[in-house]
């Protein structure tokens, strides 16, 4: 294993940054689902066949504090990084901890979203519009579940094995793909929510 | 007992049940044979552990042939049906459930696993790289394709195939018209394969992007690694839209969502838009390739540089990108309007100006060589002229004015095949004659090889040209007979007798096989094509490590000039190699999809909330695994290399 000390210890080996790379070519592929979701929600939107309507349905303080705890999340992730960096082991498994609990916050309220919308007669069945409502914050919401186990496991190997090149990457890896969740909520934040609520 | 009701096939026939045992039979006698062998642990060991790219190219051509054969089986029933009119052969609903898996099979079991196959074993070869950049994830890709086939394979067997066409158009896929588990099987076991073939793109393009010989910059890659780049490039972006277009179409019919539904606001024409904005580009997927394919063996036989490489490169780029721009083109009758189709119209025909340019640089490099006719080039100078014919039908499709005549006729289904048999299939095959030695230590017999294309030429004309024909004249595809005053009759016995001769000459391929292991020469050298590009510079069979040492690259045909100039392709000495180790995850990993297909298509679901658990579970081990891989060291690659040499 040749180690390339000028490089940050995520990029170190050359297994490293295929591995980085090879992911980043795997957020270009979650771009292109999300995306399909996206156009998927926008071309079905006003199909509500009688069943209650964006407006009808969204409230802004669940959202606004989902979109909160998220962005914070996301905020502390890259202080997770930081710490992981200078080689600070506690301050990094930390933030990570700290952020799973902003995720785990997250899905909390979305949860609670999701009960209410049941409550108010929007189920998956109702319509098209709730069909694709529910499975497009639904594929976001299982995407932030694995990303809370992935982000588990990495603590707990951070807490075995120490910072090592390895779990630099892993760690850095996770830290790409939750910022890459942030960015897909502020679109459904903005042109799910926020337009549905106009 | 209702329990298991679900499992019986909704249209019995004496062919599915004699079907079922030859499948029960077939089983057996392979658990037998290698219990008697004594093989399961060499099968374990060397085959379903692997990481190895080779041997996983070699198990993705096993899949392939055996898939072509199942295909051509469903083309043969087909073209039976048809060749006189009120044939009784098949009912309609089998003639429905037949074209529809033969479409599947063809084109996601058989040509995409037939260019996983020439993709794996060549690129990393071509590249100069030991392996490729994620050799396990290489393996799970393999096991989640051949798990999601040998799943969708059952359907005619377990419960129903699907019956819907290779489409599977909502409101027909729908509960309401297809009320067999057979378009369940179609959702979840194209899914499976799906999630394979993307992470293959994510491995590829990572491979080729990072992986190269030093020297080999990205204008010095051989057209077939272009080709495979550009390939993987639209497979990372067209896949994803089937993920979701599969999942939606999975919770239609499992969960009562609405989204291809024609009540509560569905709207089934979504799905067609889903599918061909991932259809389109899977076109290109296959024939991009193929084209790289053809590309290295004219250049090799008429012993001439590649006419146009940048051209070549450009042409293919434009190509990815115009095969997005396109989809709307499957649905110009399903009215959209006269603007949208003009505008898809205009994108299709300028497809054409690409693809020419590609047909120009053959000719060009044709044009004053020294050409020998082998198998592999005699493919690809059948190929030229009968791709041409496919090309130029499919402008005519392309003008959304004409196409109301030619729309859901025979007249496509010429068209596609057009593309599809002298492009992909002749690519393949070419491709397999050619890479052979390097794969298995001798060559394939030359003379039945010829046989071979020209059966395979003369009845794909016989088969196809009369479609054109009948589907002008009105013959609707799908159609599972025809009354006799429509005069289809003599066209349709054409294409019948077509296809067997088609047959005659894939049947022909296996017996050339057969024939090669038996009498060809085992002396045949590293290099028996005289050829170009790196992979044919090292020893066949190609050591585990493929290059003990990383070639070093100065020019776009590093190998030619190597023997032709004496530029000196392998300096330095041999270190230490490092190595990925075997890991039986990816396998056990591929069964459990397997099962958690299986119950998510009868909608079992403690099983299906298990093996989900499962396949977590076998993600989750990855993650605390250390797995460093291994070293070679220098005395075992000089004991290789001098072994090696001996032998050539």
């Amino acid at each position: 294993m040749k180690i390339d000390n000028s490089l940050p210890l995520e990029y170190s080996t050359e297994e490293n940054s295929l591995k980085v790379l090879g992911f980043w070519i795997f957020l270009g592929a979650e771009i292109m689902l999300f995306g399909t979701l996206f156009a998927t929600y926008f071309t079905l939107v006003d199909r509500t066949a009688g069943g209650p309507d964006s407006a009808e349905l969204f409230e802004i303080a669940p959202v606004l504090i989902e979109t909160f705890l998220l962005l914070a999340s996301s905020f502390t992730i890259g202080l997770g990084i930081h710490a992981m960096r200078l080689g600070r082991k506690k301050a990094m498994m930390a933030f990570f901890g700290i952020t799973l609990l902003l995720g785990l916050g997250f899905l909390s309220v979305e949860i609670y979203d999701f009960v209410m919308y049941v409550h108010e007669g929007a189920t998956i069945q109702t319509s098209a519009f709730t069909s694709i409502l529910f499975t497009t914050l639904g594929t976001h919401g299982a995407h932030v579940t694995l990303g809370f186990f992935w982000g588990l496991f990495i603590i707990l190997q951070v807490k075995k094995r120490g910072i090592t090149p390895q779990n630099a990457n892993k760690a850095f890896i996770f830290s790409l793909y939750w910022h890459f969740l942030d960015v897909v909520w502020i679109f459904i934040f903005s042109f799910i929510y926020l337009k549905g609520m106009m | 007992m209702d329990f298991f009701d679900r499992f019986a096939i909704p249209h019995p026939s004496p062919v599915i049940y004699a079907s079922m045992v030859a499948i029960g039979l077939t089983v057996i006698a392979i658990i037998a044979g290698l219990t008697y062998f004594k093989k399961w642990g060499y099968l374990w060991r060397e085959w379903l552990t692997t990481v190895d790219h080779k041997r996983i190219g070699i198990m993705y051509l096993i899949s392939a042939l055996l898939m072509l054969f199942r295909g051509g089986v469903d083309a043969i029933m087909l073209r039976a049906q048809l060749a006189t009119p009120e044939a009784k052969l098949l009912d309609a609903q089998h003639y429905n459930e037949i074209f529809s898996t033969h479409g599947v099979v063809m084109i996601l079991f058989m040509a995409m696993p037939f260019i996983m196959a020439l993709m794996n074993f060549v690129v990393p070869l071509q590249i100069g790289a030991r392996d490729v950049a994620f050799p396990r994830l290489n393996a799970l890709s393999f096991w989640l394709f051949f798990m999601g086939a040998m799943l969708f394979n059952i359907s005619f067997v377990i419960g129903g195939s699907p019956d819907a066409g290779w489409t599977s158009y909502f409101p027909l896929a729908g509960n309401e018209f297809s009320e067999s588990v057979g378009t369940n099987y179609y959702m979840i076991a194209i899914q499976i394969a799906g999630i394979g073939t993307l992470m293959t793109g994510i491995n590829f393009m990572t491979t080729i992007l990072k992986m190269r010989t030093p020297g080999m910059t990205l204008m010095k890659m051989p057209m077939f690694t272009w080709s495979s780049l550009v390939a993987n490039v639209i497979i990372v972006f067209a896949f994803p839209v089937l993920t979701v277009a599969l999942a939606l179409g999975t919770m239609d019919r499992l969960f009562g969502t609405h989204f291809f539904t024609t009540d509560a606001g569905g709207l089934d024409m979504l799905w067609a838009n889903l599918f061909w904005v991932w259809g389109h580009p899977e076109v290109y997927i296959l024939i991009l390739p193929s084209f790289g394919i053809f590309s290295e063996i004219i250049s090799t036989f008429a012993k001439r540089n590649l006419y146009g490489y940048k051209s070549m490169v450009w042409s293919m780029v434009v190509i990815a990108g115009y095969s997005f721009l396109v989809w709307a083109h499957h649905f110009f009758t399903m009215g959209q309007g006269a603007l949208t189709n003009s505008i898809f119209s205009i994108t299709t025909m300028a497809i054409a100006v690409p693809t020419g340019v590609k047909i120009f640089n053959w000719l060009f490099t044709l044009y004053k060589g020294k050409i020998e006719i082998t198998t592999p080039m005699l493919y690809a100078i059948h190929f030229i002229p009968l791709f041409t014919i496919g090309g130029v039908t499919g402008v005519m499709l392309a003008m959304s004015a004409a196409d109301y005549q030619y729309h859901n006729t025979m007249f496509l289904v010429a068209h596609f095949h057009n593309v599809i048999i002298p492009g992909v299939v002749y690519a393949m095959l070419a491709g397999l004659t050619y890479y052979w030695p390097k794969m298995f230590g001798f060559m394939l017999n030359e003379r039945i090889g010829k046989w071979t294309v020209w059966l395979l030429s003369i009845g794909f004309l016989l088969a196809f040209m009369p479609m054109y024909i009948t589907g002008l004249d009105g013959q609707a595809r799908r159609m599972y007979t025809y009354s006799e005053s429509t005069g289809y009759g003599p066209w349709n016995m054409a294409s019948f007798i077509g296809a067997g001769i088609m047959a005659i000459g894939f049947a022909l391929i296996v017996y050339n096989i057969y024939y090669s292991i038996r009498y060809a020469s085992r002396d045949i050298g590293s290099d028996p094509w005289d050829a170009r590009t790196l992979e044919w510079a090292t020893h066949t069979p190609v050591p585990e490590y493929n290059f003990a040492i990383s070639p070093q690259v100065a020019s776009i045909e590093p190998f030619w000039d190597s023997k032709k100039k004496g530029q000196e392709l392998f300096k330095g000495s041999y270190e230490k190699i490092h190595m990925p180790n075997n890991s039986g995850i990816p396998f056990i990993m591929g069964c459990i999809f397997f099962a958690w297909g299986f119950s998510f298509v009868f909608g079992i679901w403690v099983p299906l909330i298990l093996t989900t658990i499962g396949i977590f579970v076998c993600m989750a081990l990855r993650s605390f695994e250390i797995d460093h891989g291994h070293y070679i060291s220098v005395d075992e690659i000089e004991e290789t290399e001098t072994k090696l040499r001996g032998a050539n």
